[in-house]
């Protein structure tokens, strides 16, 4: 009988938390250069208004999408827990482990969310100026759903729930730690983890599927609608998540951690991937053909200010085309082979290209609208790097939280009923 | 059709039958195929077999039907009868896309199926020879091929050593045909 040694505790390593304390640094400095940059200019009341949106822009752009990202690693783990699945035990305290970053990040996007829907500067989000809604009369037909009353307690319920019952799916999973359980035991545990994710699901339905990208994302365009936005955004969220697990479970592969995890395990994070960026694809094709195909104006103006049309180009046109081809063409040809998705240096390359082409989704998603200078007319793509300096601030944000959640538990859920079916996973 | 000369065991449990195979290998064996009632995980490995090309056939295929979709559209709307739709351009790719999707899944679905049945040499009416009935109910068979120079009574001492059944010589057709087996069969046997 072969024997492994496990390692069972995750140690930081002290260049770890330095990396992550740096990311973080190289946040705060941009935020800070970005409020700097966009307050303070001498111009007209509606310039100004447009420069201090551009600042709440990006901090909106980037607590939303990692809030998104990491919450969807929890839903991962309540989907694979609800389908009876085993083979993703052996790295299930990983997702756990980054599934903590969702308190944090969500009191960082709460903040900035009730910020820009009270503050006095309407340019993001205009269903929240009272005076205009009134005049509008489309504005004033969604106002039973876009209201400052509604979204305030829709999001903090959101967050709060997401926090919660991730909270309590951890909290279940660490029980059985130090407690082998008997067959009654072990039924009993499978029916109350199968109850809990299945209540995060219902949480997730109502919220990232259904109307938190509405909320948040969507009524920045207010006049504008799409009923499969919420669908697309959770297909940019749930693959950014899985290459999220991905670079972790790399990573501590490298580090010699994870002994029961191997290539079979990384093979279907890899298919996960694959198919979900061809889900993603298949949901930003379906959104933008019935638009393009019935050509009516209300609809058209979403994708006028980010790809054009045949008489004049958006400036987002550029970024718009790039986006999509490191999250649709690249995964495909890449991931398509089945070498590559057992290799990890593919699969890390490819992990940070769909997570940072997703984050250039999300860019796209909310700048072009609140950009656009109303006197002309004209949308303009701002200063990318700051933003990209805040995103950098949130990736050293979740490394240092998850991190700390890592050394916390054991990396084995080792009484897990289906921690075997996992050790024997083969693709 | 060409009828080679086997020597079969039939192994009633995976545990016996996984070291036998690699033993067999080791001593130089050579291992025509071993029939299982269902897929086993890791049995490909063990045999040595190489990893199939049917997805690169797959890959093939469906570019083809892409392609194909691309190429007919285009030609009868674009540039063979143009038909103005809505007002949009003659090539209007966006419209397309479904089309070219479907031929491509299309194509790609039945190639690798047919592929698949002829790698495996399986189709309606077409009949193969059987080593052991019962490897399609709940033995696994593992079959030898012999040649000149093989030794039976040493292989088939071999074979009972590792635990196989029901070990003998068997004279079979390797590839397909078409007909009964109740006749052919027969008329296999005679031969030899």
């Amino acid at each position: 009988m072969d024997t492994i040694s496990i390692r069972e505790k995750f140690i930081v390593p002290k260049r770890y938390n330095t990396i992550a304390i740096a990311l973080m640094t190289i946040g705060i400095i941009a935020i800070a250069t970005l409020y700097i940059y966009t307050h303070g200019v001498k111009g007209t009341e509606e310039y100004k208004l447009r420069r201090d949106a551009r600042f709440w822009a990006s901090l909106l752009q980037n607590s939303v999408y990692f809030l998104l990202v990491v919450n969807a690693v929890m839903f991962f783990i309540c989907a694979t827990t609800l389908a009876w699945g085993g083979w993703q035990m052996s790295f299930r305290r990983v997702s756990e482990a980054i599934s903590t970053c969702v308190p944090v990040i969500g009191v960082i996007a709460g903040v900035v969310l009730l910020a820009i829907c009270f503050s006095d500067n309407h340019t993001i989000y205009h269903w929240a100026d009272k005076e205009a809604v009134q005049h509008d009369p489309v504005l004033l037909g969604k106002s039973g759903f876009l209201n400052k009353t509604f979204f305030t307690v829709w999001t903090l319920i959101t967050i709060g729930g997401w926090s919660f019952l991730g909270w309590k799916i951890r909290r279940l999973s660490r029980s059985t730690d130090d407690n082998p359980m008997d067959l009654e035991g072990r039924k009993k545990y499978m029916w109350n983890n199968t109850v809990w994710a299945a209540l995060f699901i219902v949480l997730f339905a109502l919220t990232v599927m259904s109307s938190i990208p509405w909320l948040w994302l969507m009524s920045i365009d207010a006049h504008w609608y799409s009923t499969m936005y919420s669908w697309y955004t959770f297909g940019s969220s749930f693959v950014a998540g899985l290459a999220l697990i991905t670079l972790f479970v790399v990573f501590l592969k490298n580090n010699n951690y994870l002994e029961l995890t191997n290539e079979e395990h990384l093979h279907d994070l890899g298919k996960f991937m694959f198919a979900f960026s061809i889900f993603w694809t298949y949901l930003w094709f379906s959104q933008f053909m019935l638009i393009w195909y019935s050509n009516q104006p209300e609809e058209t103006i979403y994708f006028i200010t980010r790809i054009g049309n045949f008489a004049k180009g958006s400036p987002y046109r550029v970024l718009f085309w790039f986006m999509f081809c490191i999250n649709f063409l690249a995964p495909l040809l890449i991931f398509m082979t089945r070498g590559s998705k057992r290799n990890y240096a593919t699969l890390t390359f490819m992990s940070l290209l769909i997570l940072f082409g997703h984050w250039l989704n999300f860019y796209q998603m909310v700048f072009p609208s609140p950009m656009i200078n109303h006197e002309t007319g004209d949308t303009h793509v701002p200063m990318i790097l700051a933003d990209f300096g805040v995103a950098l601030g949130f990736v050293g944000l979740i490394m240092f939280v998850t991190g700390r959640a890592l050394g916390r538990a054991p990396l084995i859920a080792r009484n897990h009923p289906f921690i075997k079916e996992s050790v024997i996973h083969h693709t | 059709m060409a009828i080679k000369k086997f020597i079969t065991g039939n192994f009633y449990d995976e545990e016996i039958l996984f070291p036998a195979v690699k033993k067999v290998r080791r001593a130089g064996y050579r291992i025509h195929d071993v029939f299982t009632p269902f897929p086993i995980h890791g049995l490909d490995k063990a045999m040595g077999l190489r990893d199939t090309g049917l997805h690169t056939a797959g890959f093939i295929y469906g570019i083809t039907g892409t392609c194909t979709a691309l190429g007919f559209i285009s030609w009868t709307l674009a540039f063979d009868w143009k038909i103005n739709f809505g007002g949009k351009p003659y090539f209007s790719l966006p419209a397309w896309i479904p089309i070219m999707f479907e031929l491509t899944v299309l194509f790609a679905a039945v190639g690798m199926v047919m592929t698949f049945c002829y790698l495996c040499q399986i189709a309606p009416f077409v009949k193969k020879d059987h080593f052991n009935l019962r490897s399609t109910d709940d033995t696994f068979v593992l079959a030898l091929e012999c040649n000149d120079k093989t030794k039976d009574e040493e292989v088939i001492a071999f074979l009972n050593n590792l635990g196989a059944r029901e070990v003998a010589v068997q004279y079979k057709e390797t590839g397909w045909w078409l007909g009964r087996y109740d006749k052919d069969t027969m008329k296999f046997e005679k031969k030899n």
